[in-house]
Parts: structure tokens; sequence; C-alpha cells
């Protein structure tokens, strides 16, 4: 029997504290010292992911399930990974759901897995509100990994995490969101999470792709790109979905690429450190030029590697942290 | 029987009636409205004391429910339907045709009507489907649906499909002096909607069903029944832009009549994120609108622009409502908590006095029907209610008469309630918190 792998301890970078909340819905619902504490503990979890190995024992003996209505690599990989450094018992549920699919319903699925008691349950879902009717039916804390339009609010934290490893600051800088806006939840996190740490957030797309009433939100709109690149010290860009053409909301994707992509030319007028952003899969020649994508002021990869770092954090915050968690006090 | 009601306001708004009057009720219809009626009941008969702290009224009439039977009868039946609407002081109720099947013929309006008179409870009067199946391209034997006892005509739960079936089915129906109810919505702008278009829609990410989809298909169908000289009732009328709509076709003569229902006038969509994030009792079609709209209706009520206050009582089964706001079915039940929410939001709120409110929920939907009631004067039906303005009630779900429980009010406190609920001079619900000795008549 071999001997178990030594686990280094953890305490001294790890805050001993916790998120006081059960679960993690949204970016609306937390305040700005909630997504510090988010993002400090990510750094203590990025240098978790650099040892040589990346495990600490957080989570150990607890399951999370990682329960996924849509189709997913990257977030559901991403999950895992950050569970598993964590030492949590990890189950994915990936489960078809479409509107004709009659069939058990999204509470009673929720409550099955709940009787065999998990420490914490991940959604994805395609319906905006998903998580917070399972938080409302589950004593589990839930983790929203992107319910519909609505929030995806890990996505944001790991946006942030790049940012302000890159930037050094949140505040103050100017941050350019290019794309569809209308059926983005990458969007609504971003906005939300960037306005609460005081970020100039514009939001630049077609008319037919903006959402009523987003000047709401504390955010400039334009469907100019070169107005919301100009001075960018942040340009994110989203993804398009191949699909939204059927429904009509513009005439071509080349016509997309001619008015909306990122080129070397329009990233131009950013600041001459600005970074490029993408929430992944990328479609290259539709929302951005490989070239970009690809060049020197991209971090797209970056935020993939955050993104475990953030997920970590948010599991550890969510079980307890270091509040109450005996493994690494 | 004779029955004496004694010692109550009286608003009967047709006969310019309100005040303290005493209502003589012989065999099932009002005998006579007077002072201190020399009434004799020496032959056997009733004296109800009542006090001015209870108005006497005309029957209200909710000329929009959903009894979903037959087909649906999970969420409600005719017999469960109309044991809400007398608990809720309604003594008729309109039927919509959305069931399974469709009231397209005479058949199902008959066993509606069968069922109706099984329960014995609430009038109840069936409309007919304008096409056949609701599917919008040929129309129903209106003739027929008239004669087995239809009032009106309407695909409720859509709108009439195309501008040229609502023609003919304007011209048509006029024959009969049916109006059209039309569920006013342009499919292409409500698309895939289930919030109202906005930023609350815009900040749950919910897609958004805008105000000009309803103003669209009510301007559309304003001038058609100004140019074949049709009846239009717009249907729970909800979008600021579709009243300014209904008030520019009734300036013009045309003859187009709307209904207001009480979520419309007194919720926004900001009931969508609180207290409760995505609760599926906020959803409804046409969904919760913004400030603006909810005020543009409560002017429309108050200037005579709006003339009817209707509830589209919608029952779902709460398993249906227990799942994602996608998926979830629209509307709410109504007919319970119609009367607490007009007495208290638009009576003692100041919006309008009592005999306007007895107009909106009696007099109007009785015209607009030509069914009877709206009125006591002598010989009329003696459908009644009685109200009891100052009495509170705390509206609790699992209280509902009706089979469905799907109310955004639950836990919500009102003033107003309805006391009594008399259809045809037979007492059918008596309020228990209302504190009369007074009991419903065995049938």
């Amino acid at each position: 029997m071999d001997a178990p792998a030594p686990v280094p301890a953890t305490a001294a970078v790890l805050p001993a504290t916790a998120l006081r909340r059960k679960d993690l819905l949204g970016i609306a619902e937390l305040t700005p010292e909630e997504i510090v504490l988010v993002l400090d503990t990510a750094v203590a979890m990025k240098e978790i992911s650099q040892r040589q190995i990346k495990k600490v024992p957080a989570l150990r003996g607890r399951t999370v399930v990682n329960l996924f209505f849509e189709p997913s690599t990257r977030t559901r990989t991403s999950f895992e990974i950050a569970e598993k450094r964590l030492s949590a018992d990890t189950l994915g549920v990936a489960i078809a759901s479409s509107s004709v699919v009659k069939g058990e319903t999204l509470v009673d699925t929720a409550r099955n897995i709940e009787a065999m008691g998990p420490s914490m349950i991940v959604l994805r879902h395609p319906a905006s509100g998903a998580a917070h009717l399972l938080s409302r039916v589950c004593k589990s804390p839930i983790i929203n990994a992107g319910d519909g339009l609505h929030e995806h609010p890990t996505q944001a934290l790991l946006d942030a995490f790049t940012i302000r490893e890159r930037k050094g600051r949140i505040s103050g800088l100017k941050v350019a969101i290019v794309g569809d806006l209308l059926h983005s939840r990458v969007l609504r996190s971003n906005v939300l999470l960037l306005t609460k740490l005081g970020a100039e957030v514009w939001v630049c797309g077609p008319p037919t792709l903006m959402p009523m009433g987003l000047d709401q939100l504390g955010v400039r709109t334009t469907s100019s790109v070169d107005e919301a690149v100009e001075g960018a010290d942040v340009v994110m860009m989203l993804r398009i979905q191949l699909e939204r053409m059927e429904g009509g909301f513009f005439p071509s994707l080349r016509e997309y690429f001619h008015v909306f992509g990122m080129t070397a030319a329009r990233l131009a007028r950013a600041q001459k450190d600005v970074i490029v952003m993408h929430p992944g899969p990328i479609n290259r020649g539709v929302e951005i030029a490989s070239d970009v994508a690809d060049g020197p002021f991209s971090v797209i990869l970056d935020q993939v590697a955050n993104g475990v770092a953030a997920r970590m954090a948010v599991l550890y915050l969510l079980a307890g942290g270091g509040a109450d968690n005996e493994a690494v006090a | 029987m004779k029955r004496l009601l004694k010692g109550a306001r009286v608003v009967d708004p047709v006969n310019g009636i309100d005040g303290a009057y005493d209502v003589f009720i012989d065999d099932g219809r009002i005998a006579k409205v007077g002072r201190d009626l020399p009434v004799s009941l020496a032959d056997g008969g009733q004296v109800v004391a009542l006090s001015p702290a209870f108005v006497v009224c005309p029957g209200f009439i909710d000329m929009h429910v959903h009894l979903r039977e037959p087909g649906q009868e999970h969420k409600e039946t005719v017999a469960s339907g109309v044991a809400s609407a007398v608990a809720g002081g309604f003594t008729a109720v309109a039927c919509m045709p959305n069931t399974k099947p469709v009231n397209d013929n005479a058949g199902v309006t008959e066993l509606i009507l069968k069922k109706a008179a099984d329960a014995g409870l609430a009038r109840v009067y069936p409309i007919g489907a304008v096409s056949r199946g609701q599917q919008g391209e040929q129309l129903a034997d209106i003739a027929e649906l008239r004669q087995a006892g239809c009032v009106a005509l309407s695909d409720d739960g859509h709108p009439i499909s195309t501008a040229l079936l609502a023609r003919r089915a304007m011209e048509y129906a006029g024959m009969f002096g049916m109006p059209i109810i039309e569920h006013c919505e342009d499919p292409s702008l409500k698309g895939e909607g289930v919030a109202h278009e906005g930023p609350m829609a815009a900040s749950l990410g919910l897609k958004g069903i805008p105000g000009i989809a309803e103003a669209i298909t009510a301007g559309r169908d304003i001038l058609i029944a100004e140019m074949v000289g049709g009846h239009v009732h717009v249907a729970h009328m909800s979008a600021w832009t579709t009243l300014e709509a209904v008030r520019q076709g009734k300036s013009r003569g045309v003859k187009v009549t709307c209904e207001v229902a009480p979520h419309h006038f007194t919720l926004t969509d900001a009931l969508l994120a609180a207290p409760v994030p995505y609760d599926t009792d906020t959803k409804m079609n046409p969904p919760l609108r913004e400030q603006r709209d909810v005020d543009a209706m409560l002017a429309g009520i108050a200037d005579g622009s709006v003339d009817v206050i209707a509830t589209d009582h919608a029952p779902h089964h709460a398993d249906e409502k227990n799942v994602e706001y996608d998926r979830a079915p629209f509307g709410i039940v109504g007919l319970e908590t119609a009367i607490p929410i007009a007495l208290d939001k638009l009576v003692h709120a100041g919006v309008i006095r009592l005999p306007r409110l007895v107009e909106l929920m009696s007099v109007n939907p009785a015209g607009l029907l030509k069914v009877p009631g709206g009125t006591l004067s002598e010989g009329a039906v003696a459908d009644i209610t009685i109200l009891a303005p100052d009495q509170t009630v705390t509206i609790d779900r699992a209280a509902l008469v009706s089979k469905s429980h799907n109310t955004p009010y639950h836990g919500w406190t009102f003033r107003g309630a309805a006391a009594v609920t008399i259809v045809g001079g037979r007492v059918v619900y008596v309020n228990p918190a209302s504190g009369l000795s007074l009991r419903a008549d065995a049938r």
C-alpha cells in the first residue's frame, strides 16, 4: 500500500473567513467586500495551482455534484479541477434538457440528488433563475455555473481576478465589452461586478442585441466599437452564437465582423497596455480576428487558468472557508 | 322566497341610487328598492338585518375567467370555479373557450352550461372561440355557439391570427350582437418572451414582451371595428400605449371597450425580483409591466376610459408552477382577490368612488355581454353582491376556494371584502368573517 502523498498546509495563505451566505447565485447579491474576499482568496488558490502537488485538503470528505443541464466543456472541467484540487469528491451529472423533453422536473431532480447528501451543488441550466429555484428547495449550497441569460458569477469573478492580476486594480479602469449583449449571462455578471468595484464600463453591440434598459445598469452604451475601445484598459469580447443570425439579429456573420469584429486596427485605439479578454469559446473571424485572439494583448488563456483558482476560492469560502474548517486551520 | 335586505348602503348606479335603502327580493327578482319599505313577510320570508358598514350592489360579473373544464380539471372545474367566484363576491362569470377541447361548438358550450347548472352557484356565460380549434384559420360555427348560449367570442390565449380573420369575425359576429374579445398581442414581437421588456427583464435575463406588442394588435382591431362597425373588447389591457389606442378609438366613436385586471393596476415587474426572485406566480400574460403602465391603468379607470375590471382568473396546478420561470404557464387566480384589491387600491385609495367600481364590475360587464344583472331595477334578476368595504382581509393561498392557489398576493392585507353573494335571490355565499348570522340557502 502506497503512502498518501504529503498534503501541504495552507493555513498561512488562505483567509480564515467565509462567505456568510448559503449560495452563490449571482454577482447581484454580493457586496464589494465579498467580491474582494473571493478575489483575495483566489490569489492563494492560484498559488496552490502552481505547486508541484496541486492539492489541499480543504474539502476532504465533501461531495460536490456538478449538475449540468447544458453542454459545457470549459466551465465543467474548470469546476471539476477546482473541486479535486480542494480534495472534494466530485460527481458530474449531465442531463439533456430541452423544452420538448417531458420528464422529471428540475425540482424533483434536485431533491433526488440532495437526498444522497451532497455538500454542494454546482448548477448550469438554460433557464434564467434556475439556481434561485434550486436554492429555495435545496438545503445544500448552490453555486450558479450559468443560468440562462441571467448570470454566470464565477466567470465574472475569474475575469475580475485576471484584470486585477494584470492591472493591479479594477477601480477607474475603462472596460469595453463588445458583442451579443442580449443573450449574454457573462455580460450581466461582469457589468454588475465591474461597476460594483468602480470600473467605467462601456458596452457595445448592434442595437438588436442590446437589451432595453441596459443603460440603467450604470454602464455607457454605444454601437460604435471605436468609441467603446477608445482609451480602454480592458477589451472584453463576447461570443456571437451562430444561431442568433437565424433570429435575424444581424444580416450576416461577414457583416458582423466588418462592423463589430475586434481587429488589430480597432484595438490600436485602446491603451498601449490593453488586455483583450474572451470567455470562450471564440469564433475566429466573427467577433475576434485570430491575430488579436492569439496576439500579445490577449489574456484569453490566462482567464481559463484563473478560472480554476476563482472557482476554488468560491468553493472554499462557501464551504465555510477557514471559519469552521479544521482541515486548513 | 321573499327576502328584505335592511339597513345597508345601497349603490345602484343605473338608477342613480346611493344611500340607505331597503331592497326587497321576491321570487328571484328585485321587487322594490326604497326607504323603509312596508313589506309584509307574514306569509314567510326573511329580513336580513345589515348595517351601513355593508354595501348592497348589483351582482359583480367577472367577464374573463378560465374554468379549465373540459380537459384540465386538475387546475379547475366549472364547479370549483363558480365556488371560487361566489366566495369572491361574483354572481356571474364569463369563461374563455381555451378548454380541451376548445369551446368552438355547441357540445362544449352545453357541457359547460350543464356543469354550471349542476353546481348552482354563480351564473356562467360561455365565450365561444372565434376560430375553429382557436387555430386562427376558419371561423367557428358562430351561430351555433350563439344558440347554445355563448355571449361573446374570443381566441383568448392567442390573438386572432390575422387582420382578415379579425375583420370577418367582427362582421359576422355583428349579426348576433356579440363582441369580439381580443387577446391583443403581436406574436412576432412577443416571441419567446416571458416578462415585460424593460430593465427588469434585462437584469433578470428573461426574454421580454414589449408593451407595444399589445397596442399594435389593439390598434389593428380598433381600425377594423371602425371600418366594419364591429365591437372589439380589449381583454386584460396592460400597457399605456394600448390605453392610448383605446382612447383614440373611443374619441372617434369606434365601438371599442376594454378591461383591466387587478394585477395590472397594482403590481409592477419589480415583483419578479423581490421578495421571491423568479416567483412563477408573477408570470402572467400580458406580463406585469412598469409603474408608468400601472399609473396609466389607474388613470384610465378614474377617467372612464376603462370599461371593466376583470380578473383573467387563470388557475394552474402547483406542480405546473413549481418549475423554471421560462417553463411555467402564464396566469394567476383572481376571483377571490379582486374585490379586496379593488376596494383597497381603488376606492379607499381615492382613485374612484364606490358607484364607479360598481359600474366597472357589474353594470358595464352586464351591458357589454347583454346578460341579466348590473342593476337593482324593479323586475331585474336578484343577483346581488354585498360588500364589507371596511373589513380587513389577509390573502391566504391555502384558504382559497379555487382548486389552484397561484396568486402573487399571498400574505397581502387589504381593506375591503365580499360579504354575501346572492344569485337569483338565493344566498349562495356568506363570508364567515363578515359577522353576519345569515347562512347560505340550501339548494
